[in-house]
């Protein structure tokens, strides 16, 4: 017995072994560098030098705007992608016909294929003067201006982050007991009441584990902003590389990236929170 | 295209007789000559390989296979490095950067493994002070001649009577204007920013830089590029949030906004000034006549470089004034070196935005170390990219 116990234990660490070692030294170890940073003082030529303050933290309201920007960015722009995706997973679990559907999740999948920098690059020329501007200049809609506003900025964030929030949708109501929508519709439901009472609410779970997964992603999002709004709108993200690239204050900039990693821990319990509660206190795991 | 076998040649047979007649005729000096022919490199490579000459101190160690270069966007002729690579076999990897402090942050965080990079004047004595480069042993340096260098553009190499950095060209930051868009002719900065408020508006760029944003707006009220006073900085943030919701964009890859005719107006360093007007003729470039920014970017070796050989190599094939003339004429930024000058053709020397008049250069300002790593700078731009 007891070697079987051995056993047991000594499989586990080597499965979990190489996880938990690739853990520490890429996430535990330079965090808790980030964390000592935070507590430093910038160099007279800047960087770090070692002190114990807490006037970094101190400091945060100086980059108030910044954080408020990006609290308004995240959820919106997870918000929007949701919109655009849930029908489009409704109709890849439910309405496709077998043969398609995995054509069309391929084709869902295939833009990770190529780097986000190459797809939003893309669309700045697509956007761009010489791109669909030029087109309706030559219908008569002179000096039309499409990139750079805010307008292009939810369109790339839409487009950036449609898989992440379709695919968990769909894995939800892909599993979907189709009898439970017979059952609602013998009992008397119409065909809305029972999408809200039954599909939207059972399909709840890949919602929230999508939303919360584009929305932790917008919390750390600057390439999208910077390349199709022109750099105008200030989030966490520009700051930090704004802090550790151009001024090299990297306590300050540390004391940012631990407040923003608080923030997503307190999104993601929260979110779990919610989901648990309005799917019937079914526990749901997120990511 | 077909390649001749006098492409990669450093001078051609004509412009080799050209030299050594003015040789003969006293017209240039020994060092000029070895130096317009290519022969100075020719010697130093024979010297290596054969062991007849006097054997300069890097010769004797091995280049090795590799070596990597931080410097600007469309900096360089692409043949340079080939011709660099054939020469030695040394393959060069480039790296490109958006701004000083990206390049100082690289170095400060260590191991950045370049073996030359290509800093602005203003961060030379912040790179001394911090201990990250080579104080540079000019013996293995045989290409380059102080004498034939404007002192204007290479004083801030040399810091004590030791060099640091050798200069590679300078240039100037005025604003790119399309002026078939933007019909007034404009002359100053303080029309620069009016204009932005106004037919500019939704239409003008400023660079993602607080050095010259922040010191271009300052030039609005005749202050300093370079102030650090907190009334005069107080000013300049006052227009610069006055000015933010006009803006196109905040940002220093400003070519494609133009090109594309999204943007009408841009602040512009003389390189880029140059290459749009070269294609886009009814782009021009402005000096604001209340001055703003003179700069020269020049060529240092990082202290950890990880193969110093071939940095100085490739710093040393960079300063024969035939290489280095090819540079110019593909990125379009003025020399320092009056040996490459010579060489430049007459259209290039007249062109205004290249080599300016010497009234609109008188009040140009050099940046100051101050300037990049001064904290309330940083914070003042960032309140302005949040606004």
């Amino acid at each position: 017995m007891h070697g079987n116990k051995f056993r047991h234990n000594l499989l586990t660490a080597l499965l979990l072994g190489p996880a938990a070692a690739w853990l520490v030294v890429f996430l535990v170890l330079p965090f808790i560098a980030i964390a000592v940073f935070s507590v430093g003082e910038r160099a007279p030529e800047g960087g770090y030098q070692a002190a114990f303050t807490l006037a970094q933290y101190a400091n945060l309201p100086a980059r108030a705007t910044a954080f408020w920007n990006t609290m308004m960015l995240a959820p919106m722009g997870a918000l929007a992608c949701l919109l655009v995706a849930y029908p489009v997973a409704y109709y890849l679990a439910l309405q496709a016909a077998q043969r398609w559907r995995l054509i069309l999740l391929a084709l869902v999948v295939i833009p990770f294929w190529t780097s986000l920098l190459m797809r939003t690059y893309a669309w700045m020329y697509v956007l761009g003067g010489r791109g669909i501007p030029a087109l309706l200049a030559y219908v008569g809609f002179e000096d039309i201006r499409l990139i750079n506003t805010p307008g292009a900025v939810l369109l790339g964030i839409v487009y950036g982050y449609l898989p992440l929030m379709i695919l968990p949708i769909y894995v939800s109501l892909e599993r979907l007991d189709r009898r439970l929508l017979e059952a609602s519709a013998d009992l008397g439901a119409t065909p809305l009441s029972t999408f809200l009472g039954v599909t939207l609410k059972l399909s709840l779970p890949g919602v929230m584990t999508g939303f919360s997964l584009v929305m932790i992603l917008l919390l750390g999002e600057y390439l999208i902003p910077t390349l199709l709004g022109g750099g105008k709108v200030f989030f966490i993200g520009n700051a930090l590389v704004d802090l550790f690239l151009q001024s090299r204050n990297w306590p300050f900039g540390s004391a940012i990236a631990i407040t923003l990693v608080l923030v997503s821990v307190v999104v993601l319990i929260a979110a779990n929170r919610i989901s648990t509660r309005v799917s019937g206190a079914r526990r749901v795991d997120l990511i | 295209m077909s390649k001749s076998y006098r492409d990669g040649l450093p001078i051609s047979p004509e412009n080799f007789v050209d030299q050594l007649m003015r040789l003969k005729r006293g017209s240039i000096g020994r060092r000029d000559f070895l130096g317009l022919t290519g022969l100075g490199i020719a010697t130093a490579v024979m010297a290596r390989e054969i062991g007849i000459m006097p054997t300069p101190a890097f010769a004797a160690e091995s280049l090795g296979d590799r070596m990597s270069i931080a410097t600007w966007p469309n900096y360089h002729d692409p043949a340079t490095f080939e011709n660099f690579k054939k020469d030695t076999g040394v393959a060069v990897e480039v790296n490109v950067f958006g701004s000083n402090e990206e390049m100082l942050a690289k170095l400060q965080a260590g191991a950045s493994g370049w073996s030359l990079f290509v800093p602005t004047n203003y961060t030379i004595s912040t790179y001394k002070k911090l201990g990250i480069i080579e104080a540079l042993d000019m013996a293995k340096l045989p290409n380059f001649d102080g004498t034939q260098e404007d002192p204007r553009f290479t004083s801030e190499g040399t810091i004590d009577g030791t060099t640091y950095a050798v200069p590679k060209n300078w240039g100037t930051t005025g604003f790119a204007v399309n002026t078939k868009k933007l019909t007034k002719p404009m002359t100053s900065w303080k029309e620069f920013w009016d204009t932005a408020m106004a037919e500019g508006d939704g239409r003008t760029m400023v660079h993602d830089y607080q050095l010259t944003t922040i010191g271009n707006a300052l030039k609005y009220y005749g202050y300093s590029f370079n102030s650090l006073k907190q009334d005069e900085l107080a000013k300049a943030e006052e227009l610069l949030l006055k000015v933010k919701p006009h803006l196109f964009a905040v940002s220093s890859d400003y070519q494609p906004g133009m090109r594309a005719g999204d943007a009408w107006m841009t602040m512009c360093w003389t390189n880029d000034g140059a290459q749009l007007h070269r294609d886009i003729p009814e782009i021009a470039y402005v000096l604001g006549k209340e001055g703003g920014e003179i700069w020269t970017d020049f060529y240092a070796i990082p202290k950890d470089a990880p193969n110093k050989p071939a940095g100085y190599a490739l710093l040393n094939y960079l300063m024969n004034p035939q290489v280095a003339v090819k540079e110019h004429l593909a990125n379009g930024a003025p020399s320092t070196d009056a040996r490459v000058n010579k060489l430049l053709p007459k259209e290039v020397l007249d062109n205004p935005i290249l080599y300016p008049a010497a009234d609109l250069l008188t009040p140009l300002e050099f940046g100051a170390a101050a300037t990049l790593t001064d904290p309330g700078r940083a914070e003042l731009m960032a309140r302005f990219k949040s606004a």
